[in-house]
């Protein structure tokens, strides 16, 4: 950390070319994941059904999502003649950038060394960090409410009105959730709430009340089960996807994956301390160099695929919510409890502080 | 902080850049590589079952959606609030604590107002039209 880190100033060229090589590489990693979470989503559900699950193509399986992929770009690209089209093809791409973009704030390990230059494992250290995760993901929620819409048939309409109602109110819980984290790290920077964590302990055990709140609202974000009322088969037959075809219907599922993979980090940045491994100290971190970054980095990635095994774990053992059932929960429960663990935290940081 | 501003945020550009051409890469790349096929009256309607439909289905839909809405505009303007003072909470010490919660008691008094209104009872319209039409 007491390295001086690349800027612009200094080296336009090499900070422009490090900053390419991190997207490409970050972006690389995180579409192969949520590809193959996509695997790993039909796999575990597969285990828990006592099922064999995919496993024709290449090795057990592992091609599967390379062949759908090749299978939806040959796809006919239908487009109904009753949709309103322009939106209806931009919808599938509005889903499907701010899960990306969100990528730029996630912290992925500890900084790393390059030709003497110190390049952060983030592509942008954001001083407005987790504001910047709010305002960005939340605008993932347009492509669903303009798919619904454009649509214009029943179904497609219904999953878009639930979306809208579901992820605006669950925001709120998500926000007001984590409000305890930035008050004992005083700083919104993701990379702060990581070495704060390193040092000290990490936030699931010293705010659980916000740990549950925020992964209670992580699946009500993504719209996955117990709160896919937007796309509930069994009442919307897909919901807000139900008219979309081809490589269209592709994108809403990357968005989606990619966000589950956004979410998982964040859980794993703002509560699982990041690339932190146990009984280690930001200057142990730092002693051990390049070799320190790939320990923080694999222990980041752990911690992230954990999570999302445990997105799809609960999918298999929890039902489906009614949609009052989740509106009361946000707003009547969840709300509540959030607004009490601030006070709560003010309370115990106050007393400590004095 | 011209600089810090260009050190910050151009990444970003450069990663929204990304995304919106990969988003355009995958919408141009199915439309030229998909199948071209007839299109047909049944391939054009909406999705239905079966059944021929004969409206539109942008009609009114229910008004809890709208206060839904408006209530998420109040208070999540109220957590942004909470984030400046969350990061300035140990330097402003027992007043700031004070004000805020003067500001939490307020917001909690709305909320039970708009809860003892029943604008997040989703159930209640239908009791109500089924006692209506009893």
């Amino acid at each position: 950390m007491s390295l001086a880190v690349l800027t612009f100033a200094d080296d336009p060229i090499f900070y422009l070319a490090a900053n390419l090589a991190k997207i490409v590489v970050f972006t690389h990693i995180v579409l192969i994941l949520s590809a193959l979470s996509v695997l790993a989503e039909r796999k575990v559900s597969a285990w828990m059904q006592d099922r064999l699950g995919p496993n024709r193509v290449g090795p057990g399986g592992i091609l599967q999502p390379a062949a759908d992929a090749l299978k939806f770009f040959f796809k006919e690209d239908i487009v109904p003649g009753h949709v309103d089209k322009v939106l209806y093809i931009l919808a599938p791409a509005i889903a499907l950038m701010p899960a990306l973009i969100v990528l730029a704030v996630i912290p992925y390990g500890p900084p790393l060394t390059v030709l003497g230059e110190t390049i952060p494992m983030v592509i942008a250290d954001l001083d407005i960090g987790i504001l910047f995760v709010f305002a960005i993901s939340s605008l993932g929620v347009y492509g669903i409410v303009l798919a619904g819409w454009a649509s214009n048939s029943k179904y497609p309409m219904l999953g878009g009105v639930r979306a809208s109602a579901q992820m605006i109110s669950y925001e709120v819980m998500l926000g007001l959730s984590v409000v305890g984290i930035f008050m004992s790290t005083e700083s919104l920077r993701l990379t702060d709430v990581i070495t704060s964590q390193v040092d000290g302990t990490w936030f699931m055990f010293s705010q659980p009340i916000a740990f549950i709140i925020f992964v209670i609202a992580a699946f009500a974000e993504t719209n996955r089960l117990p709160f896919d009322l937007p796309e509930a088969e069994t009442e919307l037959v897909a919901g807000y996807h139900t008219e979309y075809s081809s490589m269209k219907f592709a994108m809403f599922f990357i968005g989606e994956y990619t966000a589950m993979f956004v979410f998982s980090a964040l859980v794993a940045v703002l509560f699982l301390g990041g690339w932190d491994i146990p009984f280690m100290s930001n200057a142990d971190f730092e002693a051990l160099g390049n070799w320190g970054t790939l320990l923080g980095f694999l222990s980041f990635f752990v911690k992230c695929l954990a999570f999302l095994f445990f997105y799809i774990w609960v999918r298999w053992t929890i039902p489906r919510f009614r949609f009052d059932q989740l509106m009361n929960l946000g707003w009547k429960v969840l709300m509540p409890i959030a607004l009490v663990n601030v006070v709560l935290t003010g309370v115990v940081l106050g007393w400590l502080g004095s | 902080m011209p600089e810090q501003a260009i050190n910050d945020y151009i990444p970003v550009l450069l990663l929204t850049g990304f995304a919106v051409s990969f988003a355009a890469f995958n919408l141009v790349a199915s439309w030229l590589l998909g199948k071209k096929a007839l299109t047909n009256p049944a391939k054009d309607s909406p999705f239905e079952c079966g059944m021929v439909p004969f409206h539109t289905e942008r009609r009114r839909f229910s008004v809890r959606f709208y206060v839904v809405a408006m209530l998420f505009i109040l208070f999540d303007i109220e957590v942004v609030f909470l984030y400046p003072w969350a990061v300035k909470f140990q330097a402003l010490g027992a007043f700031g604590f004070a004000e805020m919660l003067v500001f939490l008691g307020v917001l909690i008094i709305g909320w039970w107002y708009v809860i003892k209104k029943g604008a997040l009872d989703w159930s209640s319209s239908r009791r109500h039209t089924l006692r209506r039409s009893a």
